[in-house]
């Protein structure tokens, strides 16, 4: 096996169909790209996962004199309801199961509204007892939260009893989703780079029919003859490839640590430690995915 | 050397079958001129002795390959042993003769050693010493079947095929080339060679296998294009003189 003649025909190859060549780069290099985005949204979840679950609480929202009366018929909750409660928390039943707790009255809960809502118009129409006075729970396993919805769930005093995790879980489907429908893009886009590809080593091996019919005939190995159309599928799509791994740490490096990290600063966010975990799997996938496509075509265009 | 028993081939959608029961047998050394009209089957069988294509039924022996049962990856190691040249020369039109002939070398993973010294060797054994960096199409046709000649025997084959060799060339032309295929023929390989042309078979009074319909017609020992009942034929006596003339390597 003669290494410069292989790459020297690989080189004759590329330069002879450079517009095929350079569609089947920028499909690959986008198709990668929309993969490696998915993949960092699902380290993303996984990691937002980790850090909120942990920090989410049960809140035993107890009964204000604006409650509806089905729920609270004896309207504010009364100072022993309320003792009952934090018993009941700190029963030898729920005891094992919490982490800790506190107790938010009227004022903190309106100083947080305050907080939260400065500037909406919203803010001014609200009076301190018209906001929930809560117990904050939090668990030592998240995911048990259904131990203290149940066991406070209709008790008398508590109007409701909400897991955070919840509105999370919403977040979460949400970019589960979008993760979700790049790939199937994605995917879209890979099957048409495998048909690009095998349209490019068609056209290359049509263009080269003279020199493949010489090397049948001097008695060139299958492998000889193919190996330079199989390389030259495999060289575009890697440039491809690596063009989407460059892309994908630059997203991580310049939009999400650059940009969403200083703007949410309480988030965490993927690191460029996950984005080189990302990239090379994605130059393994084109460099995997143009080796079948053009291996594939040179069997069904190339028979000895 | 080659041995071809009882073979048929039938080609898809065609009633008549292209090859009919053939047998022929060809001992090294042998030269032999396939004959026949266009259609007869001698492209098939030239095709068959390639394991370009295999019989319906029947077995191709060559150089002691079994080509009806090689195993694929065998058939290049099989076609290094055997070279082969067209009508239509086959040349590459970027490269100069001497990468011509280097390439199918380079293909078989010849080293750069033994193409840098078979490659002159072979050019000069052709008559083409000074032209090694000329472009085919800067030769003429005579030109250009010397190379792909060159290129058929530079990894010293022990067959060679030729189909139709001189079609396109010109008599005096024509008659370089049979000198040369003399010649390769005399230093103990094998030649098989498809023709039309009746010139070149009556003057050399060579084993003649003639084609008709798929079978073989007649099968004679120093024979002309026309079947003759004897061996004696009424050009022979100026032919003899000719032969000698090219055997010694003289050019047209």
């Amino acid at each position: 096996m003669r290494f410069g003649f292989v790459m020297g025909e690989i080189g004759h190859g590329l330069r002879r169909n450079v517009s095929m060549v350079i569609s089947v780069i920028l499909v690959t290099f986008i198709s990668l790209t929309f993969v490696g985005t998915a993949s960092l949204l699902q380290l993303q979840i996984g990691q937002m996962k980790n850090y909120w679950y942990d920090r989410a609480q049960v809140a035993v929202y107890l009964c204000t004199e604006v409650s509806p009366g089905d729920v609270c018929p004896q309207g504010e909750a009364s100072a022993d309801l309320r003792a009952t409660i934090e018993e009941k928390l700190q029963s030898p039943v729920l005891k094992p199961y919490i982490k800790e707790y506190f107790f938010e009255n009227h004022q903190q809960a309106f100083d947080k509204f305050q907080e939260q809502f400065a500037g909406n118009s919203v803010a001014k129409y609200v009076s301190p007892n018209q906001l929930n006075e809560t117990f904050w729970v939090s668990l030592k396993d998240p995911s048990k939260s259904l131990i203290i919805t149940e066991s406070f769930s209709g008790v008398a005093g508590v109007e409701e009893v909400r897991d955070q995790r919840t509105y999370l879980d919403q977040i979460f489907s949400i970019l589960n989703a979008a993760s979700i429908a790049a790939v199937g893009i994605a995917s879209l886009m890979l099957v048409s780079a495998a048909l690009l590809i095998s349209t490019t080593i068609r056209l290359s091996a049509f263009s080269r029919r003279r020199e493949i019919g010489i090397m049948r005939l001097v008695g060139a190995s299958n492998f000889y003859i193919q190996l330079p159309f199989i390389l030259e599928g495999v060289v575009a799509a890697t440039i491809g490839s690596a063009l989407a791994a460059g892309a994908v740490l630059s997203v991580v490096q310049f939009f999400v640590q650059g940009y969403l990290a200083a703007k949410l600063p309480f988030t965490s966010f993927v690191t460029l430690a996950d984005g080189f975990l990302v990239a090379p799997a994605l130059i393994g996938a084109g460099i995997l995915l143009s080796a079948i496509a053009s291996g594939f075509a040179i069997r069904r265009y190339l028979r000895i | 050397m080659i041995r071809i028993e009882n073979v048929t081939k039938q080609y898809k959608g065609s009633s008549r079958p292209a090859l009919n029961k053939v047998s022929l047998e060809i001992e090294k050394g042998d030269f032999v001129f396939l004959v026949g009209a266009s259609g007869s089957g001698k492209s098939s069988l030239m095709r068959l002795m390639l394991r370009e294509d295999i019989p319906t039924s029947g077995s191709v022996h060559v150089m002691g390959e079994n080509l009806v049962a090689i195993p694929s990856r065998r058939i290049p190691f099989f076609r290094r042993k055997l070279g082969v040249v067209f009508q239509d020369f086959r040349l590459l039109p970027s490269k100069t003769v001497a990468q011509n002939v280097a390439f199918s070398l380079e293909v078989i993973g010849k080293s750069q050693g033994f193409i840098q010294e078979a490659v002159p060797d072979v050019l000069a054994m052709v008559g083409l010493e000074g032209k090694a960096d000329r472009l085919p199409g800067e030769l003429s046709g005579g030109e250009q079947q010397r190379v792909a000649l060159a290129r058929a025997i530079v990894n010293k084959p022990a067959v060679l095929l030729a189909d139709e060799p001189t079609g396109n060339l010109d008599p005096a032309t024509s008659e370089g080339i049979m000198a040369l295929l003399e010649r390769i023929n005399l230093a103990g390989t094998t030649v098989v060679m498809a023709t039309h042309d009746r010139g070149i078979v009556d003057r050399l009074q060579k084993r003649v296998v003639e084609m008709r319909d798929g079978e073989i017609f007649r099968d004679q020992k120093s024979a002309g294009y026309i079947k003759t009942q004897t061996d004696s034929h009424p050009v022979q006596s100026w032919n003899l003189a000719a032969d000698q003339s090219w055997s010694l390597g003289g050019d047209n």
